[in-house]
C-alpha cells in the first residue's frame, strides 16, 4: 500500500473529526492532535527506508500514458522525506506542548482544527508533484496560519495577522501568475513534465520572467530581506507553539523548500550563474540585516523572529553557492534551525506562561526558578550561535567552508561576522532573562508543567546529539539524499517519470 | 499578445493599490484586483479563437478551448473567496479595536 496520501488524509480527517467528538469528552482535541501528529511522525520515519528511490503516487490511479502525465501525482524523494520528518516531528512536539499552553485561550478545539489544517497543507506542499496543487496546499496552510497568528484576537494580533495576510496574499498572486506563465509556455503543470519541456526550450526570457515572479513570491513567504516586513510582527503575535511552528517549519516549507523544488528541480538553475548569485546576494542581505536588527530588540519573541530572518539568509546563501557542499550545508542548517528555533520559541512561550511578559528588561534571574527552561534555552542559544560541539556549529562551519571553496572569501568572512553577532544577541537574551537578580514579583513562580517541559527537553537533547553522535549516521540516512536531490537538478525528471 | 499585456497591467494596478493605499478596505480591493488579473490571464491562456466547448464528438475534428485553465480558475476563485472573506472579517475586527480603517493609525506594533 502506498502511504503518501495518508500524510494529507490523516490531518484533514482528524481536523474534521474534532468538532464532532469534542462534545463527548473535552480532552478529545488534545488527544486527536497528538495522536495524528504522532502517527504522521512514525510514517515519515518509515519513509527513510529506500530513501534514494522516489516514490510516486498517482491520485485516482491516473498513471502516465507514454511518459506523459495526465493526472495529479504525489512524489516523495529524498528532499520531500526530509521535510516530512521535520514538519511532523516539530508538529508532534508543538502538539504536546499545546496541551498545557493553550489552556490560557478559550477554544482549544478550534486551535487544533486550524493546526491540523496547517499540517495537512504543509505535507501537501512537500509531497505535491504538480505546480498548481502545490499552490493550493500552500494556500491551505497559509490561510490556517493567518488565523492562528490572530488566535488571541487582541488588537496587536489582528494588526499583525492583517499585515501577514496582505503580504501573503500578494505572494500567492505572484506565485499563481508564475504558474500561469509556465502553463502558457509548456502546456503542462506536472513538475517533471515542465522540467522536460523547459530543458528543450532552454531558459528563454518568458521562463526567466516566471522565475522572477516565483522568486518574489517565495521570498515573501520565506521573509528574505527586503520582503521581511510581516515576519517580525506575525511570529511574535502568534501563540508560542504556533510561533515555533511558523519559524521552525512554515517559512522553510512555503519559502525555502518551494524555492528549491521549482528552481533547482524544475528550472535546473543549478548551472545558471546569474540566478544563483541573486540568491547569494539576497541570502547575504537577509543574514546581515536580520542579525543587526535582532541585537537592538527588547521584546524576546521579536528578537527570535529577526534571528529567523538571519538564519534563513544563511540557508539561501548556502544554496546560492551552487556547490555540492553548499547544498549539503544548506540542508543541514535547515534541519538544525528547525530544531533549535522551535526550541527557543517554545522556551519563550514557557517564560511568557510563567511571567506574563515578553519584555526582556522586566525579566532576570529566572534560572533560579525555572531550571529546565533555563538549561534548554542555553542549549538552543549556544547551538544557534554556532558554539562547538552543538549542531549549529557544524552546519555554520560547513556553510563557511563551502563559501571558501567557492572562492567567496569576503562573503565567508561576513558569514563569520554575522555568526558573532548572533552570539552577541543570544548571550544578551540569556543574560537578561536568566542571570542576574531575580525580580521579586517572580520569586514564587515554578517550573512549567511536564507536558511543556517534555518537548523542551527532547528538542534540546536533539540539539546536542545531532552535533556529537549522529552526524555520520544521520548524514547517510537523511541529509545526503536530500542534498543529492538538489544537486541532481533536472534529473528529477528521470526519477519521477522513469526512463 | 495585447490581451496578456492588459492582464499584466491590471495586475500592476492591483499591486499599486496594495502598496500605496492607506485604507484597509482599499488594500483588500487591490488584492482582489490582483487575483482577478491572474484569473483573467489563466482564462485567456486557455482560449483558442473560434474554439468550440471541449466536448469531443466522434468523427468531428475541430479546435477546442483548453479546459484545464478553466478548472484552475474555478479553484483559484474559491481560494480567493476564502482569503478575501478572512481579510474582510479581520478588517471589521480591527475597526472594532481601533475605530479606524487608516493604516497610519493602526500602529501598536513597532517595526
Amino acid at each position: 500500500m502506498n502511504v503518501l496520501p495518508l500524510f494529507i488524509v490523516i490531518p484533514l480527517g482528524a481536523a474534521f473529526l474534532i468538532p464532532f467528538l469534542v462534545k463527548m469528552w473535552r480532552r478529545i482535541p488534545d488527544l486527536t492532535g497528538t495522536l495524528a501528529t504522532l502517527s504522521l511522525t512514525v510514517l515519515a520515519f518509515c519513509l527513510t527506508d529506500k530513501i534514494n528511490t522516489a516514490r510516486v503516487y498517482y491520485v485516482g490511479g491516473w498513471e502516465p500514458v507514454k511518459g506523459i502525465p495526465i493526472g495529479i501525482s504525489m512524489v516523495a524523494d529524498g528532499l520531500s522525506v526530509l521535510m516530512l520528518i521535520i514538519i511532523n516531528f516539530i508538529a508532534l512536539m508543538v502538539s504536546i506542548y499545546s496541551i498545557e499552553y493553550m489552556k490560557q485561550y478559550t477554544d482549544k478545539a478550534k486551535y487544533y482544527i486550524l493546526f491540523l489544517l496547517m499540517i495537512a497543507g504543509l505535507n501537501g506542499v512537500v509531497l505535491s508533484g504538480d505546480l498548481f496543487n502545490m499552490f493550493v496546499f500552500l494556500e491551505i496552510s497559509a490561510i490556517a496560519s493567518y488565523s492562528l497568528v490572530a488566535f488571541g484576537i487582541g488588537a496587536e494580533e489582528l494588526e499583525a495577522s492583517f499585515k501577514y495576510q496582505v503580504l501573503g496574499g500578494t505572494a500567492s498572486a505572484f506565485i499563481l501568475f508564475a504558474i500561469a506563465i509556465v502553463y502558457r509556455i509548456t502546456g503542462t503543470l506536472n513538475m517533471a513534465d515542465v522540467s522536460k519541456v523547459i530543458s528543450t526550450t532552454g531558459l528563454n526570457s518568458a521562463v526567466l520572467f516566471s522565475a522572477l515572479l516565483f522568486f518574489a513570491g517565495f521570498s515573501l513567504k520565506a521573509a528574505l530581506v527586503p520582503f521581511h516586513a510581516w515576519l517580525p510582527d506575525a511570529h511574535p503575535s502568534a501563540p508560542a507553539p504556533i510561533s515555533a511552528m511558523l519559524s521552525g517549519v512554515v517559512i522553510k516549507v512555503l519559502g525555502v523548500y518551494a524555492l528549491i523544488r521549482v528552481f533547482f528541480n524544475v528550472y535546473g538553475i543549478g548551472t545558471f550563474n546569474s540566478i544563483l548569485s541573486m540568491m547569494l546576494i539576497f541570502g547575504l542581505i537577509s543574514m546581515v540585516f536580520g542579525g543587526i536588527l535582532a541585537v537592538g530588540q527588547k521584546d524576546l519573541k521579536r528578537m527570535f523572529a529577526y534571528s529567523s530572518i538571519s538564519q534563513i539568509g544563511y540557508i539561501i546563501f548556502a544554496l546560492g553557492l551552487g556547490t555540492k557542499l553548499g547544498y549539503f550545508a544548506a540542508v543541514f542548517h535547515l534541519i538544525n534551525h528547525a530544531a533549535f528555533k522551535s526550541l527557543l520559541f517554545l522556551d519563550s512561550g514557557a517564560i511568557v506562561y510563567r511571567t506574563g511578559t515578553r519584555d526582556l528588561e522586566k525579566m532576570g534571574g529566572l534560572a533560579q526558578v525555572m531550571p529546565v527552561t533555563s538549561w534548554t534555552s542555553l542549549v538552543g542559544s549556544l547551538s544557534i550561535s554556532g558554539i562547538p560541539p552543538f549542531a549549529g556549529f557544524w552546519s555554520k562551519l560547513l556553510i563557511i567552508i563551502a563559501a571558501v571553496q567557492a572562492k567567496h572569501f569576503i562573503w565567508a568572512f561576513v558569514a563569520i561576522l554575522v555568526s558573532i553577532i548572533t552570539l552577541v544577541y543570544f548571550m544578551k537574551f540569556y543574560k537578561m532573562a536568566f542571570l542576574g537578580k531575580l525580580n521579586e514579583s517572580f520569586a514564587k513562580i515554578k517550573e512549567v508543567p511536564v507536558f511543556m517541559s517534555l518537548p523542551l527537553i527532547i528538542l534540546a537533547l536533539l540539539g546536542i546529539i545531532m552535533g556529537i553522535l549522529l552526524l555520520p549516521a544521520l548524514k547517510e540516512l537523511i541529509i545526503q539524499p536530500a542534498a543529492d536531490v538538489i544537486y541532481s537538478g533536472v534529473n528529477y525528471v528521470q526519477t519521477v517519470l522513469g526512463g | 499578445m495585447i490581451e496578456y499585456i492588459l492582464a499584466v497591467v491590471l495586475f500592476a494596478i492591483g499591486l499599486y493599490g496594495v502598496i500605496v493605499k492607506r485604507n484597509l478596505i482599499k488594500i483588500i480591493i487591490g488584492l482582489m484586483i490582483m487575483e482577478y488579473a491572474v484569473n483573467l490571464f489563466l482564462a485567456l491562456i486557455g482560449y483558442r479563437s473560434g474554439g468550440a466547448p471541449p466536448i469531443v464528438e466522434v468523427g468531428k475534428n475541430q479546435i477546442f478551448v483548453d479546459p484545464l485553465p478553466q478548472a484552475l480558475v474555478l479553484t483559484a476563485i474559491v481560494i480567493g473567496l476564502g482569503t478575501t472573506a478572512l481579510l474582510v472579517s479581520f478588517a471589521v475586527r480591527i475597526f472594532e479595536k481601533y475605530d479606524t480603517f487608516d493604516v497610519r493609525k493602526i500602529r501598536k506594533l513597532r517595526g
